[in-house]
């Protein structure tokens, strides 16, 4: 056990894990930010995206212990009050139906516009090919990340 | 308006004394949901009055809906409420919805399980909502003195015209939840719905988008501990001993031991899954610290005897037998394969006409058979749950698609009665049939009940995907005969699977053939099997739409105008007694989409499409699949999906469901797989189990809904079955090469 100081979402954490514990159970068995989610645990579904200084990461790969003083961004953090032109997109298209996978799906897609403000259909499509959707909200999210693309 | 006695679901209006009033919000904050946009909600009421089991009113007008049923993905959470909102005649912008619990005592059918949940609620929603509207009403033409007839409503205010009174429901509320539940009660015309046939967004989106906890796996309680499994290896092994010593003391691990899920003496219910029923359990005080103890464990596993679990369900008592052994999907596939047409094990399920003289005299015979592997359901949030059992009471609280069928299993499992059990349920990341099998709810009880504590009982992917209830391995081999003009005379079909077979044999094309044969049979598995979103339908449909095209083909007729000359020999003069469609409503999805498709229009000419129809669940769905290759990969462009589901209730929801089994369909077909070598599950994470991801979905899906006063009917399960042959009916049109075997990926890379 270790103690390691960190910043997510602007605020200053102190936890006390191990240091091989993933940065996805440091922020939900420890910090109880839940919204990054566990799905596969080896980096395939997307689930637990999140922001390490603004680029999307998969925490279930990323070690506390790596993290050091970089800047952590979960999908509660995006916004304050929900309201970022992704969140608010997916909020108009109505993308979600089981509702899991969204918030990994919001991060990459805020990730994907930070470095591609206007991306084509085929630039969406596989920039967001990482993250899978059991459901099958694809086609709702394309147009959610166009109509965020467009605000 | 037409008048309607309120039996139905009658004692879900008894008020619950015990529960009414008191100002309080009831249940847990993550179970409660607000309208997408809380902020147009301005404060909460002072008091809360409940006029029955599915809906409260506050005194500033708010009105808090239940939703009974379990929420998987499929919307009920949003739907059903407006089922009630709309006959309560308020504004949906005043509705908070809350995730009711298990409570048989209010409501009936708490099941997410076939496409039922807006059918079997249909009456009793709007029944709860015009009783209370008719509560209203009276309770306001007593303080007014003035008849109840003169008495209108709209959006939650009632007004008297006459006197030009007016009061918003809050303050008729407290006097209408004195008043007796009315004997009959008037429900609205269709034409007069403003909130049904109304989109209406997600109740939980705002909280989706945000992040915030709502489903099973985000249970974080005071001095829960983390539990998990380790199960069995291999289907067909079983736990012999284990070192729980070399791993108990490890940072953060508290409890070791190895656990009998169900007695294997006592019946169970058919709900019931015990393929690894002794298995070793690590709790510990974190994720991360029971995953480290979980790879460290040493098992020693041994070979299970053949087993024999009575079961009942609904009254019925049967024999589920798990045979002792280490399968093969080999064995498997060589012993479907091995059934040849009029095979002397097949058993006979109808027979129309003299099939065997009409294949002796046709001109043509085309015999092709079609296969499918195993599947894991693969919902994104793994199996877990949180279970709290003190002496006193049993609380579990979780993702599960059959609570009250779960809490039986409690009951005696536990020896514990009903009345001492709560089941809560939290959203659910996915089902797809898998949540049906409520397990791992016993699972849990059972670990809290040993370590005296509550815990979260938590699979990893690889635990969620290795201990399924896979959708079965099938087979169905089909043969036609066409006579000299090119008419179908005759059709045998043979239907094998393991451990259950995928033959409708009174679905289409049943009934519009003079002479045809349906022959079964199936095998049995230790390889636990369940419900997987439109059970058989998801094989029958790929297999029997697929050679429907063929037989087309080779009677030198459109695929479309084919399969519509059979629905109109269904509706005009049907072979047999019993067809279990509606010839008309099947035509009708399919001449939706031939129009909606462009089908056979100027300018389609070079496009690669393929269609196909088919009816499950009570819905009819119609695709048409356009597409390109790109080497040997399907570029998939446009698909066109034709829905009847009667009325829909929420349109964009139900376009949502729509192409989400669209994409299902697809990704299964084309990738989906459960193989097994002596037992051992080959795939155990997404790394080699292949789901669709987005570049890999359908560019564009166009939904469009047959318009109809029918009372509504399923949308979970209908929209997948049909695109699969679609898919392959156009990857034909594309390629010159037809594909029979699913996962199609692997005859379209050979």
């Amino acid at each position: 056990m270790a103690i390691f100081n960190l910043q997510i979402n602007g605020r200053a954490y102190e936890v006390d894990v191990t240091p091989d514990t993933p940065m996805l159970w440091v922020l939900r068995d420890h910090l109880q930010l839940v919204g990054t989610k566990y799905g596969c645990g080896i980096a395939q579904c997307g689930a637990c995206t999140i922001h390490l200084n603004g680029t999307a990461t998969r925490a279930c790969q990323l070690q506390v212990s790596m993290v050091g003083n970089a800047e952590i961004t979960t999908i509660e953090g995006i916004s304050e009050h929900g309201d970022h032109p992704v969140q608010k997109a997916w909020i108009e298209e109505d993308v979600p139906q089981c509702g899991y996978c969204q918030s990994g799906q919001i991060m990459t897609a805020v990730s994907l516009l930070n470095a591609n403000p206007n991306p084509t259909d085929a630039e969406i499509e596989n920039g967001m090919s990482g993250n899978i959707c059991r459901c099958g909200t694809y086609t709702r999210i394309k147009k959610a990340v166009k109509r965020a693309a467009q605000s | 308006m037409t008048t309607f006695k309120t039996k139905v679901g009658r004692r879900a209006f008894i008020r619950n004394i015990s529960v009414a009033g008191g100002g309080m919000m009831i249940g847990f904050n993550w179970l409660a949901s607000c309208n997408t946009s809380p902020q147009k909600i301005k404060e909460l009421p002072k008091e809360w009055f409940e006029i029955n089991g599915f809906l409260k009113i506050g005194d500033n007008g708010l009105v808090t809906i239940q939703s009974p049923n379990p929420e998987i993905g499929q919307n009920v959470k949003t739907s059903m409420p407006m089922l009630v909102a709309e006959e309560l005649d308020t504004n949906w912008d005043q509705v908070i919805v809350e995730q009711a619990p298990l409570d048989v005592s209010k409501y009936k059918w708490q099941v997410a399980g076939g496409s039922r949940s807006i059918s079997s609620s249909w009456e009793p929603l709007r029944m709860a909502g015009a009783t209370a509207r008719q509560m209203l009403l009276t309770a306001a033409a007593a303080e007014w003195q003035v008849p109840v007839a003169e008495l209108t409503t709209d959006s939650g205010i009632i007004s008297h015209a006459a006197s030009g009174k007016t009061a918003h429901y809050g303050q008729m509320a407290a006097a209408a939840a004195q008043l007796e539940v009315p004997e009959t009660v008037t429900l609205k015309e269709i034409k007069d719905y403003k909130i049904i046939g109304h989109s209406k967004k997600n109740v939980d989106g705002h909280k989706i988008v945000t992040g915030q906890p709502l489903f099973g796996l985000d249970t974080y309680k005071d001095g829960m501990r983390t539990a998990m499994i380790i199960h069995a290896p291999a289907f067909g092994k079983t736990l012999k001993s284990m070192n729980s010593e070399a791993v108990a003391n490890m940072p953060g691990i508290e409890a070791v031991f190895p656990m009998s899920v169900y007695s294997d003496d006592e019946p169970q219910s058919s709900f019931d899954t015990a393929a690894f029923n002794r298995m070793a359990v690590i709790v510990g005080r974190s994720t991360w610290e029971v995953l480290q103890a979980k790879k460290a464990l040493q098992a020693e596993w041994e070979n299970s005897p053949e087993r024999n679990i009575s079961q009942r369900l609904f009254g019925r008592s049967s024999t589920k037998k798990y045979p002792a052994g280490l399968e093969n999907t080999s064995d498997h596939n060589a012993l479907m394969a091995s059934f040849d047409f009029g095979d002397k094990r097949l058993k006979i399920f109808r027979k129309d006409g003299d099939p065997k003289k009409a294949f002796a005299q046709a001109a043509k015979v085309i015999e092709r058979t079609y296969t499918a592997p195993f599947r894991a359901h693969n919902t994104l949030e793994p199996m877990n749950f949180y279970a709290d059992v003190t002496n006193e009471k049993v609380f579990v609280l979780g993702p599960v698609q059959t609570p009250e069928w779960t809490e039986s299993s409690l009951s005696r499992r536990l020896g514990v009665p009903k009345e001492k059990i709560d089941v809560h349920l939290t959203r659910m990341g996915g089902g797809f049939g898998r949540r049906l099998y409520g397990h791992f709810v016993t699972e849990a009880a059972l670990i809290s009940k040993q370590i005296k504590a509550p815990v979260k009982l938590v699979y990893t992917r690889e635990d969620d995907m290795t201990f399924g209830t896979y959708r079965p391995t099938y087979s169905l081999k089909y043969r036609a005969a066409l006579d000299i003009e090119n008419n179908m005379t005759a059709l045998h079909v043979v239907g094998v699977g393991i451990p259950e077979k995928a033959l409708y044999e009174n679905r289409f094309p049943a009934g519009t053939i003079d002479h045809f044969l349906a022959e079964g049979w199936e095998g049995d598995s230790n390889i636990t099997t369940g419900a997987y979103r439109a059970p058989r339908s998801n094989f029958a449909a790929s297999a029997e739409q697929s050679f429907l095209d063929e037989v087309a083909e080779a009677a030198g007729k459109d695929p479309i105008d084919f399969r519509l000359a059979l629905l109109e020999r269904a509706q005009i003069n049907p072979v047999g007694e019993r067809n279990d469609y509606d010839a008309e409503r099947m035509a009708g999805v399919l001449q939706l989409v031939k129009e909606k498709s462009g089908w056979g229009s100027p300018g389609t000419e070079n496009l690669k499409r393929g269609v196909a129809v088919y009816f499950c669940h009570n819905s009819y769905v119609a695709n048409v699949v356009d597409l390109e290759m790109n080497g040997k990969t399907p570029v998939i462009n446009d698909v066109y999906v034709a829905v009847d589901c009667g009325i829909v209730v929420n349109p964009d929801a139900a376009t949502n469901l729509a192409e989400g089994g669209t994409v299902d369909g697809i990704g299964n077909a084309l990738y989906g797989q459960m193989t097994f070598v002596a037992g051992v599950p080959q795939q155990d994470n997404f790394d080699r189990y292949r789901l669709i991801r987005h570049h890999e979905s359908p560019k564009n899906i166009h939904v469009d809904f047959v318009k109809s006063d029918i009372a509504p009917t399923g949308m979970g399960e209908p929209p997948l079955p049909p695109v699969q042959a679609a898919l392959a009916n156009a990857i034909y049109s594309a390629t010159g090469k037809r594909v029979y075997h699913q996962p199609f990926i692997n005859e379209l890379i050979a």
